[in-house]
């Protein structure tokens, strides 16, 4: 393994969230909060471990698979850990694993949050929360290979670890341009949603630090009642714009070339919205009774619909107040998540379209024992290793989830409280049912319990495989 | 003797050579004339069109008067059929060749129901010559005799061992143990040396020791000797397969390497312990990704000699790993020697020593007896182990007294269990086995060690 080219890309990752930290201590000279010089603290501080890595080129430009994945797991976890210093330093948290948890929390786009009342914390900690979701959202390492040339054969093994979903297709022929336009869709949709959010009268901060949360499909308020607060109109947009960040950004790139045709005919895209469109009818329809008109138990079911399944977070309403069919569907439709490559979490809609289609196919090879046949998706197929990859991440997926479960349990609290609280973080959606409601929080939660919660956000937001892989034996192996 | 060869490839031919210099009456039963051809012109030997399985075509051979019947074609079923009509119809000794794994298992049984003396099979050898290297890895080639109690070790004398222009005389002090040098190879020649001779870098040193001893000898001149712990194979073919489960068998971690999927299979199904990658081997990527630069021991094995030589330098560029190269072609091995690849393994050469030791031992049934038989020094000197039985006349007498032919070295007296290396006082009591090394070839007695 080439431990110096490993730790030379980490040292620029440290590099980036030190710029990363100069939007904070700009909010926190403009509100002239004293909590800035933890930012300026702990941004020296990244800075000088980031220039000490980077200080020298690496000479052995080696970089394969394994280094792929080991680099991008260290990185989430230097990056967690660097960006939890702040909260400490300011004094807003004061357990170090309570920081860490919020700030695993905000760079894998979880918004779950052990922070009682967020009205209460400095202006500028409020803005580096949220802005973790953004840098998480598209991820640090994509944005580092939209800056920076490395190794040859870095780039794809990044893209690949880092990205969600089953299979990364570049936009591109180089990964370089294809992480620029990536990132550049993502800028774009963010400034739109900010100019929205301000023209129907949100203050700049709110605006700023609303659409951060959305763009990332984080889900971290600067309320204690999220979004609850704000008007019925910002509420509708904050809906539209969450769906939107939940769309594969291929989507917006055919589109940004005018593949009209090629762009309305991909399948996930189609059943995202097909799930969306369902889900907000049927939930719109159970909780008719609890708001006064149609038309305001549609529009909460929408952005409840809409947060959860691309795996945001935010709330207008305590969803766990509502009756049971629409806490179920909630709860499933956290499994489900966005597409892949959006910035949400989740299982994703195209993984399932694959299962589901080649539990079609295996049906059919019970009746056709000799039976050849292809899973198709967008027209094309679907190699073998896609489908297979595709169900050791489910089998993962599920060793995780109740291993998981089973160690928040030893804390006493009830099924429905771990089960969602697992299946909250792993998906990377933030609140869950039950005492990890969305009116509620996960600061009761034991250390152990946190810890866990903190490798399942993590895992989650890196699809598994590369933090599991950090715990295999033959990745530390000389051979 | 009479011997009859069947099969004239590789293997028939460098036993056909090795046998005709030795004054053995050959005849090559071949069924292609192509290929009998190059005997004609190259060898004293007759040469018999046929398919060596059929009565008539054996007795044309003569084999009624034969000695010795050797089956080295392709086939292990033609090899064995051969075997069982010389020997039920003629009653002859018979050497046969089973290279199928399957057969493998009960090669003993096989051998005992149809009498035939002696099976080889070139790929099992070939992997117990590796394994044996990698169990001992500062060794370029490692001969063993008296059922391993001495070894005959060579290596390349490397500048940090500071043994240049140390004479042998002084070495064994240097060194502070009992080692004996048997022969040095520089540039093209082959010396069997004495006391004076004076070492330089780039020498390569055959000595003689018994496994303690050498693996002092290395640690005090400071090359590390130490087991290997894992090994890359690049190439899945039989004798990886034979050389896998060895290494397993001794705790060693195998990787290999092979770019056929259903080869592949096979060899997962085969050897469950080892890590079985599909690739090409000779793609720098893969290598790399497999940590070729972690691995201790490479061992390249595909088809192409070629492949295995390129593999093997970018293995010595990448890796401080042990090298082991398989060459099938001999042609060339005076210009291999140059490329410092480590160990070669010739597996023909391998096969066709195996029987010429059996043919010796044989032949040798009378007051003393050829008990091993290696080729060293490049195949310019051969090194023999005789079992001394009564009556011999080199019995009793003090080495200092004795009249040795020139280019003949002493190497070694097994007494048992112990092992001794001979100074001018010692002399050799019956019941003793001895290992003679020696430039002349065609050694069948201990006496032959004597002047006339």
């Amino acid at each position: 393994m080439n431990y110096r080219i490993i730790f030379y890309i980490i040292g620029w990752v440290l590099n980036i969230e030190a710029a990363f930290m100069l939007l904070p201590v700009v909010t926190g000279i403009l509100y002239q909060e004293s909590a800035m010089w933890a930012f300026v603290k702990s941004g020296a501080l990244c800075l000088a471990a980031g220039l000490a890595l980077t200080l020298k080129k690496p000479k052995r430009q080696y970089f394969y698979v394994k280094e792929g994945y080991v680099t991008v797991a260290l990185s989430w976890i230097f990056l967690s850990v660097m960006g939890a210093l702040p909260f400490l330093f300011s004094g807003a948290i004061l357990h170090p694993v309570d920081a860490l948890f919020e700030t695993v929390s905000g760079f894998t786009t979880t918004g779950a949050s052990i922070v009682p009342a967020v009205e209460d914390l400095p202006k500028c900690v409020l803005m580096w929360r949220s802005f973790t979701h953004w840098i998480g959202g598209m991820g640090v390492l994509v944005f580092l290979l939209s800056l920076l040339k490395l190794a040859g054969g870095s780039h794809m093994n990044l893209m690949k670890a880092e990205s969600p979903g089953p299979s990364v297709s570049k936009l591109l022929p180089k990964v370089h341009s294809t992480a620029k336009i990536l990132y550049g869709i993502y800028i774009a949709i963010t400034i739109a949603e900010f100019v929205v959010l301000l023209v129907s009268g949100m203050s700049v901060f709110d605006a700023l630090t609303t659409s951060f949360g959305t763009a990332g499909t984080g889900g971290f308020g600067i309320k204690n009642d999220s979004i609850a607060g704000y008007s019925p109109l910002i509420q509708i947009e904050v809906t539209i714009f969450m769906i939107l960040f939940g769309v594969n950004f291929n989507f917006y790139f055919l589109l940004l070339l005018h593949k009209w045709k090629q762009a309305f005919s991909n399948e996930e895209v189609f059943w995202y919205f097909f799930i969306i469109l369902a889900a907000i009818l049927m939930i719109g329809w159970d909780i008719r009774g609890i708001y006064g008109s149609p038309a305001v138990a549609l529009r909460e079911s929408a952005f409840q619909v809409g947060s959860i399944i691309t795996t945001t977070g935010f709330a207008t309403a305590d969803f766990n107040q509502w009756p049971e069919i629409s806490r179920t569907i909630l709860v499933l439709l956290m499994f489900v998540g966005a597409c892949a490559g959006s910035t949400g979490g989740g299982i994703k809609v195209s993984r399932f379209i694959i299962l589901i289609k080649s539990a079609g196919k295996e049906l059919t090879q019970y009746l056709h024992p000799r039976l050849v046949k292809r899973i198709r998706m967008d027209g094309k197929p679907i190699d073998h290793e896609v489908v297979r990859n595709i169900n050791v991440f489910l089998i993962i997926y599920i060793l995780i989830f109740a291993t998981s479960m089973l160690i928040l349990a030893g804390g006493g609290t009830d099924l429905i409280t771990n089960f969602t609280a697992v299946a909250a973080t792993f998906n990377n959606i933030g609140p869950g049912l039950e005492l990890v409601g969305p009116a509620a929080n996960f600061a009761f939660f034991s250390v152990p319990a946190k810890l866990v919660l903190i490798f399942d956000m993590l895992a989650g937001r890196l699809e598994i495989f590369p933090l599991v892989l950090l715990f295999a034996r033959d990745t530390w192996r000389k051979f | 003797m009479k011997i009859i060869i069947i099969g004239c490839g590789k293997v028939g031919y460098a036993l056909a050579e090795g046998l005709t210099q030795e004054n053995h009456d050959v005849t090559i039963i071949d069924s292609s004339a192509e290929r009998l051809q190059d005997v004609t012109e190259e060898l004293d030997a007759m040469q018999i069109i046929g398919n060596g399985s059929s009565i008539n075509t054996l007795m044309e051979a003569g084999v009624a008067d034969t000695d010795l019947l050797i089956a080295v074609t392709g086939s292990d079923e033609l090899n064995l059929l051969c075997c069982l009509i010389a020997k039920k119809q003629w009653d002859c000794h018979t050497v046969a060749r089973v290279r199928n794994p399957i057969y493998n298992k009960e090669i003993d049984l096989i051998k005992e129901s149809l009498g035939i003396s002696m099976i080889i099979n070139p790929e099992l050898a070939a992997s117990a010559e590796i394994a044996r290297l990698l169990r001992f890895p500062s060794a370029i080639k490692i001969d063993t005799f008296a059922k391993g109690r001495v070894e005959l070790l060579k290596f390349r004398i490397r500048p940090e061992f500071q043994l240049d222009q140390i004479s042998i005389a002084e070495l064994p002090r240097r060194a502070k143990c009992d080692i004996l040098v048997a022969g040095i190879e520089r540039g093209e020649d082959a010396h069997i040396p004495n006391g004076n001779f004076v070492l330089q870098n780039g020498d390569l040193l055959s000595i003689i020791a018994s496994p303690q001893n050498a693996a002092a000898f290395f640690r005090n001149i400071g090359l590390a000797t130490n087991q290997v712990k894992n090994c890359l194979i690049i190439g899945g073919g039989t004798i990886a397969v034979y050389l896998a489960r060895q290494l397993l068998d001794m705790k060693i971690r195998v990787a290999i390497i092979d770019k056929s999927i259903d080869r592949c299979h096979i060899l997962s199904e085969l050897l469950p312990d080892a890590v079985i990658i599909h690739g090409d081997g000779t793609s720098r990527k893969l290598l790399m990704e497999e940590n070729l630069d972690g691995a201790e021991a490479f061992v390249a094995l595909t088809n192409m000699d070629e492949e295995n030589i390129m593999l093997s330098l970018f293995a010595r560029e990448h890796s401080k790993a042990k090298l082991v190269t398989k060459v099938n072609r001999m042609s060339f091995d005076n210009i291999l020697d140059q490329f410092d690849l480590g160990s070669i393994i010739y597996p023909k050469y391998i096969t066709a020593d195996y029987i010429l030791r059996y043919i010796r031992a044989m032949q040798n049934s009378i007051g003393s007896n050829v008990e091993t038989l290696y080729h060293i020094l490049d195949g310019k000197a051969e090194a023999l182990e005789f079992c001394i039985l009564e009556n011999s006349p080199v019995v009793g007498i003090p080495l200092k007294d004795m009249q040795l032919k020139n280019n003949l070295l002493l190497g070694c007296i097994h007494r048992k269990g112990k092992v001794i290396i001979p100074r001018g006082n010692d002399s050799i009591a019956v019941g003793d086995t001895v290992i003679v090394v020696t430039t002349q070839k065609g050694l069948d007695d201990i006496q032959d060690i004597l002047k006339k």
